[in-house]
C-alpha cells in the first residue's frame, strides 16, 4: 500500500469511527427511552452497520423494495433493531425523529424489523431466529435470475447457528453455487442465557461452514481497520463458484465499558444513571436525533 | 337426477402440475421449488420446460420457505410444491414470519391433504391445514374440487397478489367442473339450486355433496349444493343468501371438524344469522393407513354422511 492509499483509508476510518460514536448514542438512547430492546449486540455490530451502510453497501435511500439494481442486505438476527434502525435513518431512509418511536405503539419501528407499516430499507421482517440466511440466498438466487450483477449481503448471530434452517440454506447455498452473497456472523459468543459455550457450544464454527461448502474468512468486527479490510477480501471472493461467509469476532456491548463481553446487556435497558454514564463514553458526533 | 355427471377421473394434483405448467409458458415471473417431491407433486413438465426457473431443494422444507420469500422480493412469483404436512405444520413459523407477516407473494401448493392420502397413514395424513392457515393474517386459503378447478385455480393465484396456499389431494376423483372455468378467489360456486337445505363443500367433498343432493332429491328434499373453493376469504355474501332460504346448512370438508370450512360458517352464521348446522368432518382423530375410500367411509366423509346429516339438520330447523 503506497502513501497516498494509506492515508486515504485512514481517513475513511476516521470518518466512519465518527459514524459508530453517533450510532452507539443512538442505540443506547433508543433502548433508554423505551426500557427495552437488545443494546448488547447492536453495540458490538454498530461498526460492521456503519462500514457497510457508509462505504460498501451499493444502495439507495429513495427505498425500491424490490432491490433491482442495487445490493441488498438482510439481518436474521432481528433483535439487534437499534442499530439497523439508526444506521438506516442516519442514511437518510427515515427522518431521525423517528428513532424516538422505537418499540413504542404506533410506530414504524417495532421492537424486531417488520415491513406492514412500510418502513423504509426494511424488506423482510426477521426476528424469530434462522430465517434470514434462507431469505438472503432467495434473494440472491433470484439476482442471478434476474442477471442483476449486485451481491446480497446477510447477517446472522452466532446463537442463531443453533437452528437447523441455518444449515438448510447453507446446504442450499453452496449446491447452487450463491457465489453473489456475502454471510457475516456476529460470533460475540454470547447468547440470552449465558456464553455460547455453555449453552449450545458451536465447537469449530469455521470447520463447520467451510464443510458446507463455503469459502471462509475472519475479521475482528470492532476493528474498522481490520473490518474494512475484511469486507474488501469477502468481496474479492465472490463470483468464484462459492458463498462466502466472515465470521466475524466482536464484543458484545463495545463502546460502553460496562456493558462490555456479557450477556447480561443482551436484552435489557439502561437506567437513568447508566445511560449518561454511556453516554458520556460516546462522542456525540453528528448530532443526537 | 343430478345435473352432474363425470366421464373421467384424474387428481387435482396433475390439475396443479398442468396448471403449472401453462403459467411457466404464460408468466416468465413464475418460478417453482420443490423439496424432493417432484413427481408426487406432478411439478416434472414444468421442470423439464423451464428447468431455469425449476429450483430442487431437497428435504428442506423451512428452507424452501424462506427461499421463496426472499425470490419474491424481486418480483419472481414463487410457488412451492410438498405434502400439504411439510407445507403447514413444519414449517408454520417460517410462513407466519418469512410469507405472511412479510406479505410475500409466495404461492404455498400442498398436495396429499387429508386422510385420501391412504396408505402412508397418519404421519402424512394432515386434517389441520385449513385452521392453521386461516387463522395466519393475510394469508388466502384455496381447496379447489377437481383437476379442471385446481388448474384454474393454480393459474389464477398466479394474478393474485400476496400469499396463498393452496390445497389440493392425490387420489383421482371425477372431473365435474368445465374445462375453460374462469377461478375467481373468494367467490362461491352454486352447482345446484335449492329450497330446504343449504350443503356447503370444499375439496374432495364436493362430489360427494353432489351425489347426496341426487339421493336427497329422490327423498323429496332439495338441497343448495356450494362449492366453497375459498375457505378465506370466505363468501360470507353467497352463504347468507343461501341461508336466509333454506334456513339450515351442512358443511362438509376433508379436515378436522376444529379450524375448517365447518368452523369459518359457524362463526359466520353465529355473528348474523343463527342458524342449525351440522358439520361432515373428522372429529379430534388422527386418520390411519388404509384406502382413500374405506378411510372416507370410516371418518365419516362419505356421500352417506352427508346425506345422514341433512336429514338430521332439517329436524333441528
Amino acid at each position: 500500500m503506497n502513501e497516498t492509499t494509506q492515508d486515504t483509508r485512514t481517513s475513511k476510518i476516521e470518518e466512519l469511527s465518527n459514524i459508530s460514536s453517533q450510532v452507539r448514542r443512538d442505540i443506547v438512547r433508543m433502548v433508554h427511552a423505551c426500557q427495552s430492546g437488545h443494546p448488547g449486540a447492536s453495540l458490538g455490530c454498530t461498526d460492521f452497520f456503519v462500514a457497510l451502510y457508509f462505504h460498501y453497501l451499493k444502495h439507495n435511500s429513495d427505498f425500491n423494495l424490490s432491490g433491482e439494481g442495487e445490493d441488498m442486505f438482510f439481518l436474521s438476527n432481528g433483535h439487534i433493531s437499534p442499530v439497523w434502525y439508526s444506521v438506516l435513518a442516519r442514511s437518510g431512509y427515515f427522518p431521525l425523529q423517528e428513532l424516538a418511536t422505537f418499540r413504542k405503539i404506533n410506530s414504524r419501528l417495532q421492537g424486531h424489523p417488520a415491513t406492514e407499516e412500510g418502513l423504509p430499507g426494511i424488506r423482510i421482517a426477521s426476528g424469530s431466529l434462522g430465517q434470514g440466511l434462507s431469505v438472503a440466498v432467495g434473494a440472491a438466487q433470484a439476482k442471478k435470475l434476474h442477471q442483476d450483477p449486485n451481491t446480497v449481503y446477510v447477517l446472522m448471530g452466532d446463537g442463531e447457528q443453533q437452528e437447523g434452517q441455518i444449515w438448510e440454506a447453507a446446504m442450499y447455498a453452496a449446491h447452487y453455487k450463491i457465489d453473489n452473497l456475502i454471510a457475516t456472523l456476529d460470533y460475540n459468543g454470547q447468547q440470552i442465557d449465558g456464553p455460547v459455550d455453555e449453552v449450545m457450544s458451536l465447537k469449530n464454527i469455521q470447520a463447520k461452514w467451510k464443510a458446507f461448502g463455503w469459502d471462509v474468512i475472519e475479521s475482528n468486527g470492532n476493528d474498522l481497520s481490520n473490518l474494512t479490510a475484511a469486507i474488501e477480501l469477502a468481496q474479492s471472493r465472490t463470483r468464484q463458484g462459492k458463498p462466502v461467509i466472515n465470521i466475524m469476532s466482536t464484543e458484545m456491548g463495545y463502546g460502553v465499558d460496562f456493558m462490555v463481553g456479557t450477556h447480561k446487556w443482551h436484552g435489557i435497558a439502561p437506567n437513568d444513571q447508566q445511560l449518561a454514564d454511556a453516554l458520556s463514553q460516546l462522542e456525540e458526533t453528528l448530532g443526537d436525533y | 337426477m343430478t345435473k352432474y355427471t363425470f366421464s373421467e377421473k384424474q387428481d387435482t394434483r396433475s390439475g396443479f402440475g398442468a396448471g403449472l405448467l401453462e403459467l411457466g409458458r404464460t408468466n416468465p415471473k413464475v418460478v417453482a421449488l420443490c423439496a424432493d417431491l417432484t413427481g408426487s407433486l406432478k411439478m416434472g413438465d414444468f421442470k423439464k420446460e423451464f428447468p431455469d426457473r425449476f429450483f430442487q431443494v431437497g428435504i428442506a422444507e423451512a428452507n424452501m420457505m424462506g427461499l421463496a420469500a426472499g425470490m419474491s422480493i424481486s418480483g419472481l412469483i414463487p410457488f412451492t410444491g410438498t405434502f400439504a404436512n411439510f407445507s403447514t405444520g413444519r414449517v408454520y413459523d417460517q410462513i407466519r414470519q418469512s410469507i405472511a407477516y412479510s406479505e410475500k407473494n409466495v404461492k404455498i401448493c400442498a398436495s396429499h391433504a387429508g386422510v385420501t392420502l391412504g396408505e402412508d397413514g397418519a404421519t402424512h395424513q394432515i386434517l389441520e391445514d385449513l385452521g392453521m392457515m386461516r387463522m395466519l393474517p393475510n394469508m388466502t386459503v384455496i381447496n379447489p374440487c377437481d383437476f379442471n378447478q385446481t388448474k384454474a385455480a393454480t393459474i389464477a393465484i398466479a394474478d393474485y397478489h400476496g400469499p396463498v396456499y393452496l390445497r389440493f389431494g392425490r387420489p383421482k376423483v371425477p372431473i365435474f367442473t368445465p374445462e375453460d372455468q374462469k377461478f375467481e378467489v373468494g367467490k362461491a360456486v352454486r352447482f345446484t339450486e335449492g329450497n330446504d337445505v343449504s350443503i356447503f363443500a370444499t375439496g374432495h367433498l364436493l362430489w360427494h355433496a353432489i351425489e347426496a343432493e341426487a339421493r336427497l332429491a329422490d327423498r323429496g328434499i332439495s338441497a343448495e349444493v356450494i362449492n366453497i373453493h375459498t375457505i378465506k376469504p370466505l363468501d360470507e355474501t353467497a352463504i347468507l343468501e343461501s341461508i336466509s332460504k333454506t334456513k339450515c346448512a351442512v358443511t362438509a370438508e376433508e379436515h378436522q371438524l376444529n379450524g375448517g370450512l365447518g368452523d369459518s360458517i359457524a362463526q359466520l352464521l353465529a355473528r348474523y344469522q343463527p342458524t342449525p348446522q351440522e358439520m361432515v368432518a373428522v372429529n379430534d382423530q388422527f386418520g390411519e393407513s388404509g384406502k382413500p375410500a374405506e378411510l372416507m367411509e370410516k371418518y365419516g366423509l362419505s356421500t352417506g354422511d352427508i346425506f345422514d346429516s341433512v336429514l338430521k339438520v332439517i329436524e333441528r330447523k
